[in-house]
């Protein structure tokens, strides 16, 4: 199943880098000099198409979002209070999370991620967004996340976004299964501006919206919106609309910046191991949960 | 016996202002940020690993006695930013390791800072990774490096 995988894998970038469009898109980059044009006035962004290696304008840590999301950090100020239903509420409740406003000892974390469950989307915008692959052609757009080395699809051939039904999503006439980055649908609102549609994820008990342990839902309708600035910047904005979870659509990012990388660029894989992360807890984080006390012998 | 062996073994104990460090994987709340240990040792062991790198070292105590600190910096793929790599230490280099200790008093931390053998310092910028940090790191912005279209 693995290896199938991996295939599915290959072949989906494959596919898209060497696919006519994409082809020539790259190479488009490459004759540009895409990082070292940053330091001259940007070019202007070319005609729909948001290919390429980006990277948050701010930094790392911009994107990793450490506080939960970027645009409702959450620090315990008023007014990033998010519009909780009372079931939301209470799942927020129920999440022992490593860092925010309610953040436990390593013990007692319950994040999906530390057992090297997939991030799942809306997440894997808004926890650790860094070096953030883009791939197209003309039937659609990949994204290869850095995290997890996890990708989603965006059609952008038309087709129109499946309907919410129970247990799933209607394609056709077929109920088709919950996703972990649900199905995705884009629509160019003008010659730089990619809007993406997504629903049909993880239930709540399979996925966190961010670190903090905010919650997110089966019933969730996720907006993207990709808008090239110019040719070296991108910036994104997310809006999440989940009526089980919260009471009215909000915003997470807020015209994200993020720039252009030199299209030479190899991304390092950050993954999650379930033996390293064993070894990691046994190590140290188990120990510095510990009461205080002499150093088990070691 | 952990705590004795920080007291007796820290080159030197900073109080620091309170600063609220960004990490990717947790927080802060099992380390004391209000203090800063800084000390000398011989490496065991290092691991390039997820969800963080993991340095253990090893240091004398006034007793003579040896200490196990193992102490945390992010992951790979955030170090690599300031400088760090999976060749950065081997078993027995002599280091000199700038840490937030854990609250509860056992040789354990965040490590702030090495100093290498041969005098270099390796900063882990306590995670606050910058656009300067990311436009400096490897992988590729060098277009040079590359064979020409």
């Amino acid at each position: 199943m693995l290896n199938r995988f991996r295939t599915s894998v290959i072949g989906l970038v494959a596919a898209l880098t060497f696919s006519p469009l994409a082809f020539a898109q790259n190479a488009q980059l490459q004759r540009s000099g895409a990082a070292k044009d940053q330091k001259a006035t940007a070019a202007p962004a070319p005609f729909h198409d948001i290919s390429g290696t980006w990277a948050p304008a701010n930094g790392p840590n911009d994107g990793i979002q450490p506080y939960g999301v970027k645009a409702m950090p959450n620090d315990g100020k008023p007014e990033h209070q998010l519009p909780y239903t009372p079931y939301g509420l209470e799942t927020y409740k129920s999440h022992k999370a490593p860092i925010g406003a309610d953040e436990v000892l390593p013990t007692q974390y319950n994040d999906p991620r530390d057992r090297c469950e997939p991030l799942g989307f809306p997440r894997a915008d808004l926890y650790y967004l860094r070096e953030t692959q883009v791939m197209q052609n003309e039937y659609k757009v990949a994204i290869l996340y850095q995290y997890a080395e996890a990708w989603r699809v965006i059609w952008t051939d038309g087709r129109k976004l499946p309907e919410l039904v129970d247990g799933g999503v209607l394609v056709g006439k077929e109920v088709r299964e919950p996703r972990f980055y649900g199905y995705s649908v884009g629509k160019w609102m003008d010659d730089n501006t990619l809007v993406v549609q997504t629903i049909g994820m993880m239930p709540e008990d399979r996925v966190w919206l961010d670190l903090t342990g905010r919650p997110i839902s089966d019933a969730a309708r996720v907006e993207e919106r990709f808008h090239r600035v110019n040719h070296d910047r991108m910036e994104l904005t997310v809006t999440i609309n989940d009526p089980k979870m919260y009471s009215k659509p909000w915003i997470a990012m807020n015209k994200f910046p993020m720039r252009l990388e030199d299209p030479h660029r190899d991304v390092m894989e950050v993954y999650c191991s379930p033996s390293e992360m064993e070894k990691y807890d046994k190590l140290f984080a188990n120990p510095t949960s510990a009461p205080d006390g002499d150093s088990p012998g070691r | 016996m952990g705590k004795k062996a920080v007291s007796l073994s820290a080159v030197a104990v900073v109080l620091l202002s309170t600063t609220m460090p960004l990490f990717a994987h947790h927080g802060t709340a099992v380390f004391d940020t209000s203090k800063t240990l800084t000390m000398k040792g011989r490496v065991a062991e290092w691991d390039w690993s997820n969800p963080h790198c993991l340095l253990q070292f090893d240091v004398k105590n006034e007793s003579g006695g040896m200490v196990h600190w193992i102490a945390e910096t992010q992951n790979p793929g955030n170090m690599v930013y300031v400088g760090w790599a999976k060749a950065s230490f081997k078993p027995g280099d002599e280091v000199t390791v700038t840490l937030m200790p854990a609250k509860n008093g056992r040789p354990f931390g965040r490590i702030k800072q090495v100093v290498l053998p041969n005098g270099k310092t390796l900063d882990a910028n306590d995670g606050s990774l910058t656009s300067k940090d990311s436009a400096d790191s490897p992988g590729g912005t060098k277009s040079g490096n590359y064979p020409k279209k």
